[in-house]
């Protein structure tokens, strides 16, 4: 048995070090100021906050979610106040805690991306940037950025000349390759990946014969999609040498250490906040009772330690 | 104050075939919540349903809190099964509930079928300055709360859809007959819950004679603290959170 004292839960992202490899997902815990109430934001990993642009985005008519088998669909449509309003409004909050913010943003082209890690890097008390990749692209007849390697290497390493903040890029699952897509944004420079974001998929009211989502399609979430996300961290964590955050139906210590033993340095929890906003201290507090009960001493012995 | 808590089931009372009412004994104290506020509820442990559901608080009795409920689906079903000596989870109070002026009399009350449930809690909290209340459900059994309300001294004005019980029709349509009839003044003001169509003709007669109106909103829920944007509903102001500036709005802002 090794005591909780001598228990190493010490993480990193590139240059970026965490206490802890517990995060919030992007989209399910605003800005942070709703959770401060229920958790002790000190004790996060990091926070990862909403998907921010340039400019404010109004976002999808409702419905906007529906509850599909242990999991749910979303289609919030990239609503957000922008980066302006992020910085002056929000920013001032989460810089009083002991806990690094990853800003998650994107744009609908690759100036906008640009402009934007831009802006982003020159604001104080941000640690590091999340590139969602999982948005329509303007100039390429909204195609996504994240499923043509071509394009997502153009807008990565165009980013990367933008910013010397440790730079995430959240991958797409909606690819056949995923472990292609890592490798694409570490060689754009990327200094590490992080996935999955929400996999696309669609719902129908068989008395209306309607889409339940106003949006038609949306994203899928929650423990349903767990053994997709696990698989494609393992593909991601085989192809790069960069740092893998692990995400997609997060509830548990247990599902938080199935994804490091598949290779994840990080887990990132979002629907598990919406079921209980105290998800992520209890995840933290059960990985350091599994380390104690296996006599792990360091969190980073896990990371790909699965055994195939 | 962390408003994350367990409450302990003290009763659920099948009232008449799918609806029931839920006494919760919360396991910490909290202070009395305003009518239209609500609670999201665990309604089992399982992952299928997921998230919470969303309840209005129907009654706030010595300390427990009763939430009346119309089962509408699986999450609803599995509520109906929790028996007494269960603990169910539950954040909240949630939400901006009816606020209703300290010196304002003249107060119409409208409820549409499980509408009834907060609107109920704001009779009870205004029941001394004698409300009108318009109640619309689809037949007599369903027709809730009766006698409650008679020890409120307040007897609705009732609807259903099949007659049984007051007018046949809808409750807006009996709504607007008695208004013309007993002398509508323009200082009134009118609070409503029920479903959209409902409430949707609410905004055209209150429009119509420039009344003021305010009505509780529903919306599918994931988190009810306002992160996940996802219970929106367009207003003249853009697109608004149900579960943060509401679930009450004027009705003159929602656009239907
Ligand atoms: C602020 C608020 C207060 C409410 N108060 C009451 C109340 O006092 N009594 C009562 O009986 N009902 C109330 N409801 C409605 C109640 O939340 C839904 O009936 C319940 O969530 C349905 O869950 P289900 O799993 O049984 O149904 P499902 O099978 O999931 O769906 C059945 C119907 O319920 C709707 N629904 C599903 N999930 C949600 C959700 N998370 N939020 C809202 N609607 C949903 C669906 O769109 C569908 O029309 C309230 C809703 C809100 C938003
Ligand atoms: C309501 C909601 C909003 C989200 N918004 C964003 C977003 O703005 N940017 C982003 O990169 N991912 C967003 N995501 C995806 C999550 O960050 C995460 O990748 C995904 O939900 C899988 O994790 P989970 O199963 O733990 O929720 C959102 C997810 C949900 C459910
Ligand atoms: S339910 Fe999440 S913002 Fe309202």
């Amino acid at each position: 048995m090794t005591g909780k004292k001598t228990i190493d839960l010490k993480v990193n992202l590139g240059k970026l070090r965490l206490k802890n490899p517990v995060m919030t997902a992007s989209g399910t815990f605003g800005y942070g100021e709703e959770y401060s109430e229920f958790i002790d934001i000190n004790k996060l990993g990091a926070v990862v906050v909403k998907g921010l642009s340039l400019k404010p985005k109004q976002g999808n008519p409702p419905p906007r979610i529906v509850e599909t088998p242990a999991g749910m669909l979303n289609a919030i449509g990239l609503q957000n106040i922008g980066i302006e309003n992020f910085i002056n409004k929000k920013l001032p909050f989460l810089k009083q805690f002991d806990t690094p913010v990853i800003v998650n943003f994107f744009g609908d082209s690759i100036a906008e991306y640009v402009k934007a890690a831009g802006i982003l890097n020159s604001a104080k008390g941000i640690h590091a940037l999340e590139m969602n990749i999982s948005c329509p692209n303007k100039q390429a007849g909204w195609s996504i950025f994240g499923t043509d390697p071509k394009v997502t290497f153009k807008v990565v390493s165009q980013v990367r000349k933008a910013t010397d903040l440790t730079l995430i890029v959240k991958l797409s699952p909606n690819v056949t390759d995923i472990g292609l897509m890592a490798k694409t944004a570490e060689d754009a420079g990327a200094d590490a990946v992080s996935l999955i974001n929400t996999l696309t998929g669609m719902a129908i009211d068989i008395k209306s014969r309607k889409p339940k989502l106003a949006n038609i399609t949306g994203g899928l979430s929650g423990p349903a999609v767990r053994p997709v996300a696990v698989r494609m961290v393992w593909e991601c964590y085989k192809t790069v040498k960069i740092p893998v955050i692990g995400m997609g139906g997060i509830l548990s210590a247990e599902d938080a250490i199935e994804f490091i033993l598949a290779g994840a340095s990080a887990v990132a929890v979002g629907t598990g906040n919406f079921i209980n906003p105290r998800t992520t201290m209890d995840i933290m507090e059960g990985i350091e009772c599994f380390m104690a009960d296996n006599g792990i001493k360091s969190v980073k012995e896990l990371t790909g330690a699965v055994q195939c | 104050m962390d408003r994350l808590l367990k409450a302990s089931v003290i009763e659920n009372r099948q009232l008449i075939n799918n609806h029931y009412l839920l006494t919760l004994q919360p396991l910490k104290k909290i202070r009395k919540p305003g009518p239209g506020r609500f609670f999201m509820l665990t309604v089992d442990d399982g992952l299928d349903p997921l998230l919470k559901r969303p309840f209005s608080i129907h009654r706030w009795t010595g300390g427990n809190f009763q939430i009346l409920y119309r089962v509408a689906g699986k999450g609803t079903h599995l509520l109906s099964k929790k028996k007494q000596g269960d603990t169910i989870e539950a954040i909240g109070p949630l939400g901006n509930g009816f606020n209703v002026g300290k010196t304002q009399n003249n107060i119409i009350l409208v409820a549409g079928g499980i509408g009834i449930a907060p609107v109920f809690a704001l009779a009870e909290t205004i029941s001394k300055r004698k409300p009108l209340l318009f109640y619309g459900t689809r037949t007599k059994k369903e027709a809730l709360c009766i006698d409650n309300l008679k020890s409120l001294g307040i007897k609705p004005v009732m609807s259903t859809d099949d007659g049984t019980l007051g007018t046949k029709g809808n409750i807006i349509n009996v709504m607007k007959k008695h208004l013309t009839r007993s002398t509508l003044s323009t200082d009134c003001v009118i609070y409503a819950c029920g479903p959209g169509p409902m409430l949707r003709s609410l905004s055209e007669f209150t429009k119509k004679h420039g009344l003021k109106a305010y009505a509780a909103l529903e919306q599918n829920m994931a988190c009810g603290l306002g992160t996940c944007l996802g219970c929106v509903v367009n207003t003249v102001n853009g697109y608004k959170r149900v579960c943060k500036e509401g679930p009450v709005f004027p009705i003159d802002e929602i656009i239907w």
